[in-house]
């Protein structure tokens, strides 16, 4: 199936934006786009985060409406006003962040994204026969929030799919997902485009985009800076048009190890799932000593949030010895006496775990620090004032030496860019040269320059003697700076294994629950 | 009419109004909005009905202007919440003061004056029937209106198309509006519903529970229908039996008062509270399945981002 072809030979792209501008207050989240998307294509949408990207998809969805510009479906100008709207013209969406009502069922999910009104199980049986059809299998009675984040996706699909668009868009669709799913999503998305369907693909992972994708467009800072065939292009050369300058290439020098005194332990680690959706822990063990970086992959939701809580005392362990940092059994003390211990923390959600949203940068560094830092932040003895001015100095070596930008001189912590609170609220636990170091998600929404900073300082830290632990779920991030990689998956921890005989297809198969030798041989 | 029976039409008139009360209260938090003005919304259900019995005559009237009461109040709840978006509780609980006021200062002439009683049913034959024809076709039009209540609200949540529709916005109100379900406009009819629920509650207290008009005549009603609405774990069934379970327990009580039990009064006047709040705890022991029917929106003020 092609496009329409007009009378001069030319051909209608299936979806044309000219010029689309949104702006938010001061901020041009997108400025002077265009795009043309052909029939039967996959299109590449590339950018760094927050560069644009999925404010312009909520334009051509419906779900924001531009400031200005137009755009064309089917060769005819269109306001798209409502994600109702979108649909009934064709064009289906798959978000990032699902938009799935975790209390209701697979079909009820779907239910509710049709505007026609079927009974459930007829719904419910269009769902399995499409999933079948397209290699997608679900189960249309079950929760949703009892479903793993790949089935989720797979619900999401169907949705959309049920719709039967000519245009579907989809925001990231592996950043959850372990490499075999992700190819089993590569191998549907070929058959659509084999149907003459079209696809919107966002993403920033550049690999998969020369396998899968016809065409790329590259946005940066919300405009267009290049389009390009990416099965023509190197990942570098993808990367430095998203970027603008080349990336800084991690240093990682060999290991050395003086001692093999473990810093860290958690020792049978098992807890019961603590809400509907949290998960089981089971038997968890590991060790790292000083010097190292151990690395804990994973798809979203297998208890990585609640290893990381365990491990911080968040969550109290009823048995001393199941937590031990340096020696010392941490596992019924709070977080602030596991600070004090020489460990630090840094949490997965930046805003409202890591930091408070509305607090200062040097009221979020006191908040962390007031324990283990108390005789420099505070001072009058009994009194226990906080000394404004050695905070500041303090939150000023932060800045300077993690590259925070910020606007103003002591700004609240929701004022900085998700990369640049990021990187300050690394530094945070940095400056007090701690001996462990736990990271959820380091880089998780941070752009590449930011990305690369933080990881050359966690790897620096473990030079210098600390042992470190980093939860990730982005491989390539893993395979960059650990030491050893271990895998998550249904609150298990797999054995680690050594970065020189790690491979993608091996994580993988650990990230799936396969026996983490299976891929060894 | 034998003792036995008495006692079931005493515990189904002291039930009914708990139970219309909460099945509107159900709605609404099932949509996500916490509504703490059901005892306000209550009461002016309560003078309203009154009020407009006294002037026409008619019970019947009482009650169509007690619900519209309900909704009017409800409806100034809803556009200081959905449209201004105030802070729930804090607006729930003016709501149930300024109820409280207002309906104390409307109702000042009618304190002491005899009501109208709204009629019972009455079938020749069938309510004759002994033993259990005066409970099944011998009660008050309210009464049957709850029982169609209960199995309404039900059918429609986990029946119907607009049913799954409210749930979702209960349950993410971001993913519903990313649907292009008009999240204001369900939350809206549901706290508009919830408010005629509760004027119905209260006309019930005065047109036929006792016909009279007494200032604050709802005596905390409207708190122990929000309770129920959370032990019930949100769903309809759990909340009929708990509304009947505190209307016999209260029945209960006073007749054991009455016989002399060596309890004192204010134990026994407070069991009804207590005996409801332990049951329901018990049959929501269940976490999980709790959790899974709370509404997750509930209380979130909801902002679109456009």
């Amino acid at each position: 199936m092609t496009g329409t072809i007009t009378k001069d030979g030319s051909e209608i792209p299936l979806l044309e934006a000219e010029k689309l501008t949104k702006i938010f207050g001061t901020l041009k989240a997108c400025d002077g786009i265009d795009l043309k998307i052909g029939a039967g294509e996959i299109h590449a949408l590339l950018g760094e985060n927050g560069a644009g990207k999925s404010t312009l998809v909520k334009m051509l969805f419906g779900a924001l409406q531009p400031t200005s510009g137009d755009i064309a479906w089917k060769g005819e100008r269109f306001t798209v006003t409502s994600p109702a709207m979108g649909r009934s013209l064709g064009i289906g969406m798959v978000f990032q962040h699902f938009s799935l009502f975790d209390a209701l069922t697979a079909a009820e999910n779907i239910a509710l994204s049709l505007d026609e009104k079927s009974p459930l199980d007829t719904i419910a049986a269009r769902a399995r026969e499409i999933g079948q059809t397209y290699g997608l299998p679900v189960d249309p009675d079950a929760l949703v929030g009892d479903l793993s984040v790949g089935e989720r996706q797979r619900i999401e699909i169907i949705r959309c799919l049920l719709q039967n668009p000519d245009l579907i868009i989809l925001d990231e669709p592996t950043s959850v997902l372990t490499p075999q799913e992700a190819d089993l999503l590569f191998v549907t998305l070929e058959r659509l485009r084999s149907e003459g369907k079209s696809i919107l693909y966002i993403s920033h992972r550049l690999e998969e985009v020369r396998r899968l994708c016809d065409r790329a467009t590259v946005l940066r800072h919300g405009k267009v800076v290049g389009q390009c065939d990416p099965r023509t292009q190197t990942a570098a050369s993808l990367a430095r048009m998203m970027v603008g300058n080349d990336i800084h290439v991690i240093e990682r020098l060999p290991a050395e190890w003086t001692d093999r005194i473990p810093l860290i332990e958690v020792n049978g680690l098992s807890q019961r799932p603590r809400g509907p959706f949290s998960v089981a822990l089971h038997d968890i063990s590991l060790s790292i000593t000083g010097g190292e970086i151990l690395g804990i992959a994973g798809v979203a939701g297998n208890g990585q949030g609640e290893l990381f809580e365990a491990i911080s005392g968040e969550v109290l362990q009823e048995r001393p010895q199941v937590v031990r940092i340096r020696g010392t059994d941490a596992g019924r003390i709070g977080i602030s006496a596991r600070r004090t211990l020489g460990a630090a923390f840094v949490p997965e959600e930046r805003l409202g775990h890591g930091a408070v949203p509305d607090m200062s940068l040097t009221n979020n560094l006191l908040l962390s620090r007031h324990s283990t830092d108390r005789k420099m932040f505070l001072t009058g003895g009994v009194l226990k004032l906080v000394s404004e001015s050695s905070l500041a100095s303090a939150a000023k070596r932060i800045v300077v030496q993690m590259d925070v930008r910020k606007s103003a001189e002591n700004p609240d912590a929701s004022a900085l860019s998700g990369g640049n609170l990021q990187k300050f609220l690394i530094g945070r636990e940095l400056d007090r040269n701690p001996s462990v170091i736990v990271v959820n998600q380091p880089t998780w929404g941070v752009d590449a320059g930011a990305a690369a900073l933080i990881r050359q300082a966690l790897v620096d830290l473990a030079r210098s003697g600390s042992a470190v632990i980093v939860i990730s779920q982005d491989l390539d991030e893993l395979f960059e700076i650990s030491d050893r990689i271990a895998a998550m998956v249904h609150g298990r921890l797999s054995e680690s294994v050594p970065i020189e005989a790690m491979t993608m297809e091996r994580v993988g198969l650990m990230m799936g629950g396969a026996d983490a030798t299976a891929g060894a041989a | 009419m034998t003792m036995f029976e008495a006692i079931l039409l005493t515990v189904a008139t002291a039930a009914t109004p708990l139970l219309i009360a909460a099945l509107g209260e159900l709605v609404v938090e099932r949509s996500g909005v916490l509504n703490l003005g059901v005892e306000g919304m209550m009461v002016m259900g309560a003078v309203t009905g009154f009020a407009v019995a006294q002037y026409t005559g008619s019970a019947w009237l009482g009650m169509f202007a007690a619900i519209l009461a309900g909704a009017a109040f409800s409806l100034l709840f809803g556009f200081l919440t959905l449209t201004l978006i105030t802070n729930q509780v804090a607006t729930g609980l003016a709501l149930t003061l300024l109820g409280l006021g207002a309906s104390a200062m409307i109702g000042e002439s009618f304190v002491g004056l005899p009501g109208v009683r709204m009629d019972s049913l009455y079938i020749q034959g069938l309510t004759d029937i002994p033993y259990v024809g005066k409970v099944l076709f011998g009660q008050d039009p309210i009464f049957y209106i709850s029982i169609l209540l209960t199995i309404g609200v039900a059918w429609f949540l986990f029946r119907t198309r607009a049913g799954l529709t409210l749930r979702a916005v209960g349950d993410n109100h971001t993913s519903a509006h990313a649907l292009g379900v008009p999240v204001v406009r369900i939350r809206y009819l549901a706290v508009i519903f919830g408010g005629a629920c509760a004027g119905l509650a209260g006309a019930q207290l005065s047109l036929v529970y006792v016909p009279q008009w007494v200032e604050n005549m709802t005596s905390g009603r409207g708190w122990i229908a929000l309770a129920l609405v959370v032990f019930a774990s949100w769903r309809p069934w759990r909340i009929l039996a708990g509304a009947y379970l505190f209307g016999a327990v209260t029945i209960g009580q006073l007749h054991a008062q009455a016989l002399g039990i060596g309890v004192p009064s204010q134990f026994m006047s407070s069991l009804p509270y207590l005996a409801t709040i332990i049951v329901l705890v018990l049959i929501s022991r269940n976490k999980r399945l709790t959790l899974m029917n709370t509404p997750t929106s509930l209380g979130k003020p909801f902002v679109p981002d456009r």
